[in-house]
């Protein structure tokens, strides 16, 4: 071996590939993700508690200017968003009773129209729908908003003037985009059943309206109704304080927001979906 | 036992008082970036610290503050020690504290003029809103920000938002305003108006509710204080110095000093 070179291990062409020595440089970079990924846990954990514990702790704080802003938060993440999501529904409709209409017609089985509209939509895409659509909306604009009122140092300003930057900018946030989400996801839902039942009637199958009406309140249950509330909320919830977190709990330069924008879009997808499967989980074991 | 004749009046409790402490960076609170300060402030004094760009005024008047602690030593605010503060007590001392921040004022870009001056008193609701609307009135007057009641600070002047930062700072009513390089970047004429706005503040204003307000203002240029400053002080090269009243800077020959007052090349 030259001295001052670096050399790999001598292997063998005769060993089969898992016998052989991970690279030290593949250890390293899975070791440090491995480390970034329970600080970023451990940090949102942190952030999640802290917004908890003011949330409860300033309920009663300074409500004159909480309130409106809370109000704000409602009207961008449930109700700006209204057209789209129609628009969404409509689509919703189409794809899910558009596929299933030609399929069911060829089984006979039309009667089962409702259980898998209240099955695919009310249960599973139209809440994850809803939240990565407020999520794409307006959840990159928090961290945008926040992130640059960070790097311009008005968070800082907020401090020095008495006020708790969570209480202010991040409580009236996470209960916004909550009552958002859930409210978008009842337009959407009740959307994509008319629509679905618009595209059934397009496509002449032969069910009445007060089949259809049946058919869906036969196939829901009253869980459906608690776990779409604490689903749509869940996932508002966690929409907020992921992109609160990174747009706030760590001091950011101007160049850096875009950065934190896709490491909050990406870390909010996959808990989101997470919570998804927590709850698929509770309809199987109901 | 005969009296005392005029006996001197008991010097008034430090408003701040530092003994031996050093002050870090916000983003490297590792790191000391001025070294050892012994420094008292009693009500009413008028202190103008000068010190080049980098020298760490900002991180220096962010501590005092109480946005960041003191990397060691021991720093009482109005008879509190910060250093181990938290809560309501570190809330209750920012609120009794102006701070102006450098470079625009940090003012914030969602809200209206009137809406950032309004803010820390509706937040704090110390005062019926009818109060507040009269008191934000007063300040818009007195800043002459009138003309930008209703716009947001994206449609302002740099010379109008630093008096807004100024307007935000003053409606608590301070007991101590701390100006963060406050004239940096600012036309001449501004610079006047400051000047004259700090005079009456520091002799005592209906805008403080008559009481002279206590002043610690941080620049790198010291030629507009020379008549505004009761006393001065410099930081350098991580280095704190408390030179006294005016006569004191004139007779100073440090070259960092001197050159904080130049007043054109070649002077």
């Amino acid at each position: 071996m030259q001295k001052g070179t670096a050399s790999l291990p001598e292997v063998s062409s005769a060993d089969p590939l898992w016998r052989m020595p991970v690279p030290r440089s593949l250890v390293r970079f899975i070791g440090r993700k491995l480390l970034e990924l329970i600080l970023t846990v451990q940090g949102l954990g942190a952030f999640a508690l802290i917004t908890l514990g003011v949330f409860f702790s300033k309920f009663n704080v300074a409500r004159e200017v909480i309130r409106p802003m809370i109000v704000t938060q409602i009207t961008r993440a449930g109700l700006k968003p209204l057209g789209m999501v129609l628009f969404l529904a409509a689509a919703l409709g189409l794809v899910v009773i558009g596929q299933m209409v030609s399929l069911f017609t060829r089984l006979g089985a039309n009667e089962y129209l409702g259980l898998v509209m209240v099955t695919t939509v009310v249960r599973e895409l139209g809440p994850l729908l809803t939240a990565l659509l407020v999520l794409s909306r307006v959840g990159t604009a928090n961290v945008i908003e926040l992130g640059t009122a960070r790097a311009l140092g008005e968070i800082e300003a907020l401090e020095a003037l008495g006020i708790d930057p969570v209480h202010y900018l991040v409580v009236p946030r996470v209960i916004g985009m909550a009552l958002g989400i859930f409210s978008l996801t009842v337009y959407l839902i009740l959307g994509a059943l008319a629509s679905g039942y618009l595209w059934a009637f397009l496509q002449d199958v032969p069910l009445r309206p007060g089949d259809y009406v049946r058919q869906l309140a036969g196939a829901l249950h009253g869980l459906d109704f608690i776990i779409l509330a604490l689903k749509t909320c869940g996932f508002g919830a966690i929409i907020a304080i992921v992109t609160c977190y990174h747009g706030l709990a760590r001091p950011l330069r101007l160049e850096e927001v875009a950065g934190a924008t896709i490491r909050a879009v990406a870390q909010s997808v996959i808990l989101c979906v997470f919570l998804d499967a927590f709850f698929i989980l509770i309809y199987l074991l109901a | 036992m005969p009296e005392t004749e005029n006996p001197a009046p008991p010097a008034a409790a430090p408003i701040l008082e530092l003994n031996q402490v050093a002050v870090t960076a916000r983003r490297d609170p590792v790191t000391p970036v001025i070294g050892q300060i012994d420094w008292c402030v009693r009500p009413g004094e008028f202190w103008v610290i000068g010190g080049m760009h980098g020298s760490g005024k900002s991180d220096f008047m962010a501590m005092l503050a109480g946005l960041s602690r003191p990397h060691r030593g021991s720093y009482r605010l109005f008879g509190v020690e910060m250093s181990g503060t938290t809560g309501e007590e570190l809330l209750a001392g920012r609120r009794r504290l102006g701070l102006v921040f450098d470079n625009g004022g940090r003012i914030f870009n969602h809200l209206t003029v009137a809406e950032n001056i309004a803010l820390p008193a509706r937040y704090h609701q110390q005062m019926p809103p009818e109060e507040i609307t009269a008191r934000v009135q007063a300040l818009l007057d007195a800043t002459e920000l009138g003309s930008w009641t209703h716009q947001t600070p994206g449609g302002i002047s740099r010379n109008w938002r630093q008096r807004v930062g100024l307007a935000r700072a003053l409606v608590l009513q301070p007991e101590v305003l701390l100006l963060d390089n406050p004239l940096a970047g600012l036309d001449p004429r501004h610079v006047r108006w400051w000047m004259d706005f700090v005079a009456r503040l520091a002799a005592g204003d209906a805008l403080t509710g008559g009481r002279p307000v206590t002043l610690i203002a941080t620049t790198d240029d010291l030629r507009p204080w020379r008549k505004a400053g009761r006393q001065f002080a410099t930081l350098h090269d991580g280095n704190w110095h408390a030179i006294g009243p005016m006569p004191a800077v004139g007779n100073d020959t440090t070259p960092m000093l001197r050159e904080l007052l130049v007043t054109e090349i070649g002077e």
